[in-house]
Formats: C-alpha cells, sequence, structure tokens
C-alpha cells in the first residue's frame, strides 16, 4: 500500500548549521516532490544597503556570507570601479586573487567536510577541519582576522603581503598540500563513500543548462562554466585551467571540488611569483553615476551577480544580489525529486548549499 | 582551578542559527574541531534541544524565526542557558536596521551570556560557552544566574517581540 506524507526537514536540524526548510512529499520513502520554505534568515541587506553609505556597503557586502565574505567584498568593489570607472594598480588585483583563492580552499574543504559528516565519516570532517585551520591562519596572519576579512576596499586592497609573508604562504601551502592525497582518498577511493555518493542525486548536463545550474554542480554535469576564465582581477595573466566532471552525480561534484582545491593552491602560487611591485590602492573620490553594473564574479559555489545602480548620490539607488545557491535550488529540487529520503542530506550538501547568501 | 564547574551531567550544547551571515556559524563549528576541541571539557554538540542545557545562538531575530526560536528553547529541559553568539545574536548588529530585524535573540528569549566580535573568535566563543556552564550550575543549584543584566547599547525596532511571535503562530 502506497502512503503518502509530508516530512518537514528543516529549518533547525543537525546536517546543516543553517535554517534551510524542505517539505519532502514521501511516497512511502521515496520523495515525489520537494518544496522549499525559505525567508528564516532574510535581514533585508539590499534594503539596508540603500541606507548606507556606497564605502560602508563594502563591509555590509562583506556580511552576505561568511564563509565566501572576500568574495562578496571583491565583487562589490570591481562593480563599483567599474561604475565609478577606476583602474585600480595591478598588485591589487593579484592581492585579490591571493585571498579569493585562500577562500575558496576553506570553502570546499569546509563543504568536504560536512559532507563527510552527513554520510557519518565523522573522523573525516574532524581532519579535513584541521587542515582548513591552516588555511585559516594564512589569512589571519596576512589580514588579521580569520574568517570576515575586511581588506577589500573601493581602489584597490588595504593591506600588502610581504616577502616574508609570502614565504610563509608557501610553506604553509606546502604542508596543507602534503596532507591533502591522504584525506582524498578516503573521499574519492573509499568503497563505502563510493556507494553513498555514485549514482546519487544524478543531474544530466541538458538538465542542468535548462535549471540554470552554476558552479560545481554545473561543472560536474560537464558544462564549461566558470567566470574565471573571463580573466577579471588577475585571472587573465595566470594559467588557470577549468575543472570539469561529466556524471552530474554528487560524486563528479566532490571530485570537482577536490581538484579545484589543487587549482587553487596552484593560482595562489602563481599569484605570489608573478605580482608585480608598486602601491596596492588607488584614492577613490566622488560618488557613484546614475548608472547601473553588473558584477559578476566566480565565488566557490558558482556565479555571484550583483545589480548595482548609482543615483549621484553617496547612497546607491538599488543594491540587488543574485547568489549561486539560489540558481542552484531548482537543481536540488530536481536531484531530489524520487531519491530516497536517507540521501537528502547527502544531496543537499552537495550543492553546497549557502542560505546566508540565498536570503540576504 | 576547575574550568567547568562540577555538575551532575556535562554540560551538552545545542546550536541554532536565527539570522546570521555564517560567519559565527563556521567559527563555532570550528570550535568542536581539534584545534579548539570544545570537548575536552565534556562539552557536546547535539542536534536535538530535547537532550540540550545550552543553547547557542547566532545572528539577529526576524519576524519569521522568533517563533522557531522560541520552540527550539521551549523544548531544551530545566536549568537551561542560552548565549548569544556575536554582535548580530547581542543587538542586531550590521542588520539592526532592517526593516525585519527585531534585534538581539534577548527579544525573544531570556540570555544569560553575551559574546562579542564579528564574528567572535573560537576562542571568545569557548570562554561564553565555559560561562553559560557556570550559569547552568548556578541555576541548578537554585541561586541566581551570575551573569549581569545586559544594557542593549541601542534599540534596533520598536516592534514589540510578543505580537510578531503570535503573528507568526497564525500562518504556521
Amino acid at each position: 500500500m502506497i502512503r503518502r506524507n509530508t516530512i518537514p526537514f528543516g529549518p533547525q536540524h543537525p546536517v546543516l548549521p543553517e535554517p534551510i526548510q524542505l517539505h519532502l512529499v514521501m511516497e512511502n520513502e521515496k520523495i515525489i516532490q520537494a518544496l522549499p520554505a525559505v525567508g528564516y534568515i532574510h535581514r533585508g541587506l539590499e534594503k539596508i544597503a540603500e541606507k548606507k553609505d556606497y564605502i560602508q556597503d563594502v563591509y555590509l557586502a562583506e556580511r552576505i556570507c561568511g564563509i565566501c565574505s572576500f568574495m562578496h567584498s571583491q565583487n562589490y568593489c570591481q562593480g563599483i570601479e567599474e561604475l565609478m570607472k577606476v583602474q585600480i594598480p595591478d598588485r591589487a588585483k593579484y592581492l585579490r586573487v591571493i585571498w579569493a583563492e585562500t577562500h575558496r580552499i576553506h570553502s570546499h574543504l569546509l563543504i568536504l567536510g560536512l559532507l563527510a559528516d552527513a554520510f557519518g565519516f565523522e573522523n573525516l570532517f574532524m581532519r579535513l577541519w584541521k587542515v582548513r585551520e591552516q588555511i585559516l591562519n594564512i589569512m589571519e596572519k596576512t589580514t588579521g582576522a580569520r574568517v570576515i576579512l575586511g581588506v577589500c576596499a573601493i581602489g584597490g586592497v588595504k593591506r600588502d603581503i610581504t616577502p616574508e609573508l609570502s614565504e610563509y604562504i608557501l610553506r604553509e601551502l606546502e604542508a596543507v598540500e602534503k596532507q591533502l592525497p591522504e584525506l582524498m582518498d578516503s573521499l574519492l577511493k573509499d568503497y563505502s563513500v563510493k556507494q553513498r555518493l555514485i549514482g546519487v542525486g544524478v543531474l544530466p548536463k541538458d538538465k542542468a543548462h535548462e535549471l540554470g545550474a552554476v558552479g560545481p554542480v554545473a561543472r560536474a554535469s560537464g558544462l564549461r562554466m566558470d567566470l574565471r576564465e573571463t580573466g577579471y582581477a588577475a585571472y587573465g595573466d595566470l594559467d588557470f585551467k577549468m575543472v570539469v566532471g561529466e556524471a552530474g552525480d554528487c560524486y563528479d561534484r566532490t571530485m570537482v571540488r577536490v581538484k579545484e582545491l589543487y587549482t587553487s593552491l596552484d593560482l595562489i602560487r602563481a599569484a605570489l611569483k608573478r605580482m608585480p611591485q608598486g602601491p596596492i590602492s588607488v584614492a577613490v573620490k566622488g560618488s557613484p553615476p546614475a548608472d547601473e553594473v553588473l558584477a559578476r564574479i566566480e565565488q566557490p559555489r558558482g556565479e555571484l551577480n550583483f545589480y548595482i545602480r548609482g543615483n549621484g548620490t553617496r547612497n546607491l539607488e538599488r543594491f540587488r544580489v543574485r547568489t549561486p545557491t539560489f540558481a542552484n535550488l531548482p537543481a536540488l529540487l530536481h536531484q531530489l525529486t524520487g531519491c530516497e529520503l536517507a540521501d537528502v542530506p547527502v544531496i543537499a550538501i552537495c550543492i553546497d548549499p549557502c542560505v546566508s547568501c540565498t536570503e540576504r | 582551578m576547575t574550568v567547568v564547574p562540577k555538575f551532575n551531567k556535562s554540560p551538552w550544547v545545542v546550536h541554532f542559527n536565527c539570522n546570521s551571515c555564517n560567519g559565527c556559524d563556521i567559527e563555532f563549528l570550528a570550535c568542536l574541531t581539534p584545534l579548539y576541541d570544545l570537548e575536552r571539557f565534556g562539552i557536546l554538540h547535539v542536534g536535538n534541544p530535547k537532550h540540550a542545557d545550552v543553547l547557542v545562538v547566532t545572528g539577529s531575530v526576524n519576524h519569521r524565526n522568533a517563533r522557531v526560536l522560541k520552540n527550539v528553547y521551549d523544548q531544551m529541559p530545566d536549568p537551561k542557558v542560552v548565549v548569544a553568539m556575536g554582535v548580530c545574536a547581542s543587538t542586531g548588529g550590521i542588520f539592526a536596521d532592517g526593516y525585519n530585524v527585531l534585534g538581539g535573540v534577548d527579544k525573544v528569549i531570556p540570555v544569560d551570556v553575551f559574546v562579542p566580535g564579528c564574528p567572535a573568535r573560537p576562542e571568545a566563543m569557548i570562554d561564553g560557552v565555559l560561562k553559560g556552564a557556570q550559569v547552568l550550575q548556578a541555576k541548578h543549584s537554585g541561586k541566581t544566574p551570575l551573569a549581569e543584566k545586559h544594557v542593549l547599547t541601542r534599540t534596533p525596532t520598536p516592534v514589540d517581540a510578543p505580537a510578531v511571535l503570535e503573528k507568526g503562530a497564525s500562518h504556521a
């Protein structure tokens, strides 16, 4: 006999520290429909941004999300710089790449750890987070903060990386890279882990395109989409190679993230090596003109869009945020339909959801 | 000197993300991982509020999650302690001006310990949870809580929290 019932998943649940709520309509053990309910962490950020000064908004943009905070401020600054036609020094571009890529490594390690926790591999979770602390040490040593850095500013960055710090970063990256193979083997080659990931939450290439998936979710399905290829900041000068999967299941999404860890390590090393000497910021005067700009950037979770419109005063006319998790939610709902209840945490974690970004 | 007060149970912690930007949440999770390791004090992170003695809240309260927060708080057995992590949970922080933000967690539930910082550092969080454990012991032995009454530095919004709680219950 088929019995249909609805299970509320969240907002308070142990899988994710964030309050995402899904109403799962079940037929026995199978999910036939997943309905998201959002708004638990809506902070009205876009409206607050209109009240504040456009320079204060850098700090506000940074607090859209604590995990990829630097990239939010970077995207906002890039948008404002384009709007006000400010040319920033080359060294600032390289420094932005270094901090953005350290953020990507810490974000990927974080989500891989949470994924390990979701399928019950707590030891791996703890060890991945231990490695992550070394990345946070790099951020703390170079900027003075662990998570929300506050170093990006309109016109450049606020802190420089001295040669001594650069050597320290290279040493730490070496130490991190040494520990990675063992951990990544447990994620990608372990029999039980494979059983939980291969063939789970499949998103075919055409469906990924149709639903507008972005970031590692789209790339794992075989879509070649990475904004770093457009060469914003200093990415154009660094040899960036995109990581693409093909199967579009949870395993490929994990693999894409693992390979991106190595890409990011290489990018930081290359950026430290090729970074030109010179000033790290230029003074910015005036206010954003009455014009509009769409700023885009590749975040750990995918493409991040900011729409910024100025009106000639120090306040913005409109600030709109479209985050990658928002774009990936339709893909998540598609994957959940037809899966088993026990797979929900793994599938939900595998799109790397950031609800704080999504609800702003 | 004993860091954790003598108590017939290890203080177990449940974490609730109210309206946070994730900064405090990942820092609190970092407290549980090998470098900071809150578990060495016997403090265990649990998912079920019915098993917990200490409620750690990150982020401010808004109209939608006030009811959920109250629910989580009500489900915890007495005596219980609430630790507000970070400035958002204490006063609303940078989001205090938001049109739907009620302010700090103390607008909805009584708070025993406030931990400052944006985000609070893991060391401060560990200190906050241990202070919470002391308050828990005091409450357990029938004494008045150790934490002094906190004074908000600003009043974020004039909205009355109980009214919102009732309103939230209607569209549940």
